[in-house]
């Protein structure tokens, strides 16, 4: 069984159909991306996913269960965490206030504790600074808040929304080699890019959107190397 | 409160005006902070409110009635039975009797009211709350009648001098009480998993729920609050000038609401400072505003100062004093 399955799911979004009956499968413990261009619906499909907005038509359905009409709160507490496109983190908080939040739905402080201390070694300039409030971060550094409150919930399965987008070429790459130690640690990852050659060259599989549909699907280095995909994504 | 002999003694004064006598000027300000913590207990349900939703909820000044009227009677009820209770604790009884009255009806108005209008346009539900709030005021009216009610006569009645200024026991008792009150909310918001909840919610409801808050209890919990806040309000103005009345809330309303946004609507800090600057500056100009106008307007022009500080804010700092920006939400 799937950790995630997407059958016909669609979406429409302020009155267009921005997801087009799309069918998705994640295994557990994969790193997998969906790439295209601008505009080709990757974030609204995973708000949707999320509960962020409402799914028009399809199902989806989490280790084996139908989430596909639930409250976003509610399939937050599966174990399901969006990083959402710009980050989301929350500004007029301390940065030890956001990843708090990232442990909201949790009871087990001394798994919370742990967790902290994980996202600390994987994220040292959080530890550093703690007290500062989140909306003084870089734009990296947000991002490094962002996926490191994400990490609080204990996810089970990661969804990320552009993490790369407005960076500064350094700090795209620390946040690609995050990407695959958290892969790498046994977290199941949906990556969404538009830097696709990156995308690609860390994930195991990855599909293609175009216009609100899946336009291929395959291993990532088969991707890659493919003519369509190096000339339409990869600029080559 | 003798206007008309203030109006006489102070144009005698015209041409040579009195010096600051610092006993009167110590006086205005003890019933300016006792007034403006009250504004400030209510102001905050409003700030609390238009941080999270960005909704005005005008019908906030009326749970502050009810939560006087509701308290009264039950006050009422028992000194009427006779009960041999000190009158404190008979009041307190009134407080607590209010409070979970006003939490509930808070609680109802959002479900009822607000939340089926929660992704109108922002009109709806501003024409929506001031209907609610006719809807109790005239229910209000139903039950308790037209007339004045009066608080009965069991607190305690004792006074302090200060520098030539008194100050009684229920004033000391007003301002404890709401400190108190404003601290522990302070404490709640900054502190607990609840108020954490709330802040993030007021920054962004959308990535609040990504975190497996639940939106819709936050913004309950919320009104709730502001609700109970309200309610000891009410008795305590009741309290303080011996009466209630089915229109109390109105004006009440709108002078804590001028105390929010004059701190800037949305900030908790900014609702408390606004509440007592706006008492301070309601007593001190009722108290000289005789003078300053040469004994052409007297203190029954006391409710004017609220609304011309309003004006002012509105026009000079739209974000209040300890706001920051007026939108920022993304």
């Amino acid at each position: 069984m799937s950790l995630l399955e997407l059958k016909q799911f669609a979406v429409s979004y302020g009155g267009i159909k921005a997801v087009k009956g799309v069918d998705l499968q994640i295994e557990r413990g994969e790193l997998v991306c969906l790439i295209g261009a601008n505009g080709a619906g990757k974030s609204t499909l995973l708000k949707a996913l999320c509960g962020l907005l409402p799914v028009a038509h399809g199902s989806v359905l989490y280790d084996g269960k139908a989430i596909t009409h639930q409250p976003a709160h509610l399939i937050a507490r599966c174990g399901l965490a969006l990083v959402p496109e710009g980050r989301g983190i929350f500004g007029r908080m301390s940065v030890g206030e956001n990843l708090d939040m990232g442990g909201y739905s949790r009871t087990d402080r001394a798994g919370i504790k742990n967790d902290l201390e994980r996202v600390f070694a994987l994220f040292p300039r959080l530890a550093e600074r703690c007290k500062q409030q989140a909306g003084t971060l870089s734009g990296g550094e947000q991002q490094m808040l962002a996926m490191g409150r994400a990490l609080m919930s204990q996810p089970r399965l990661l969804l990320l929304d552009e993490p790369s987008m407005g960076l500064a070429p350094l700090m795209v790459e620390k946040i690609f080699t995050t990407i695959r130690a958290i892969a790498q640690e046994g977290v199941t990852i949906l990556l969404v890019e538009q830097n696709a050659k990156r995308a690609l060259e860390i994930s195991q599989r990855g599909y293609v959107m175009e216009s609100g549909t899946i336009a291929l699907t395959d291993a990532a280095e088969k991707l890659l190397t493919n003519a369509q995909v190096r000339h339409a994504y990869l600029g080559e | 409160m003798d206007s008309a002999g203030d109006r006489k003694a102070v144009g005698a004064r015209f041409i040579a005006p009195a010096p600051l006598r610092m006993d009167i000027f110590l006086q205005q300000l003890i019933n300016g902070l006792v007034l403006g913590s009250v504004y400030a207990l209510v102001a905050l349900g409003y700030t609390m409110v238009y941080g999270i939703l960005e909704l005005i909820n005008f019908a906030h000044g009326e749970i502050t009635m009810i939560g006087a009227m509701v308290s009264l009677a039950v006050i009422s009820a028992l000194v009427g039975t006779g009960v041999d209770m000190p009158g404190v604790l008979i009041a307190l009884t009134g407080v607590l009797t209010a409070v979970p009255v006003c939490m509930a009806l808070g609680y109802g108005i959002e479900r009822v009211a607000y939340r089926p209008l929660r992704h109108a346009p922002r009109l709806a539900p501003l024409i929506t709350a001031i209907g609610v709030s006719i809807v109790l005021q005239n229910g209000a009216m139903l039950i308790w009648g037209r007339q004045y009610i009066p608080f009965p006569p069991i607190l305690p009645t004792g006074a302090h001098d200060i520098g030539g200024a008194t100050i009684s026991d229920v004033q000391i008792f007003i301002v404890m009480l709401s400190m108190s009150l404003m601290a522990a909310l302070m404490l709640l918001v900054q502190k607990t998993k609840l108020g954490r909840a709330m802040r993030a919610t007021a920054q962004s409801p959308q990535v609040a729920s990504l975190m497996g808050v639940n939106v819709n209890n936050v913004i309950s919990a919320t009104f709730m609050l502001g609700s109970a806040l309200a309610a000891v309000a009410g008795v305590m103005v009741s309290a303080y000038y011996g009466l209630a009345h089915y229109y109390m809330g109105f004006l009440l309303g709108l002078k804590a609401f001028s105390a929010a946004v004059l701190g800037g609507i949305g900030n908790l800090a900014g609702a408390m400072l606004g509440g007592l600057l706006l008492g301070v500056i309601e007593s001190l100009g009722a108290g000289y505003i005789g003078d300053l106008t040469g004994g052409f307007l007297g203190s029954h022009y006391q409710d004017v100062f609220a609304f011309f500080v309003l004006i002012l804010v509105l026009v000079f700092r739209p974000s209040g004093l300890l706001g920051e920006r007026v939108v920022d939400r993304a």
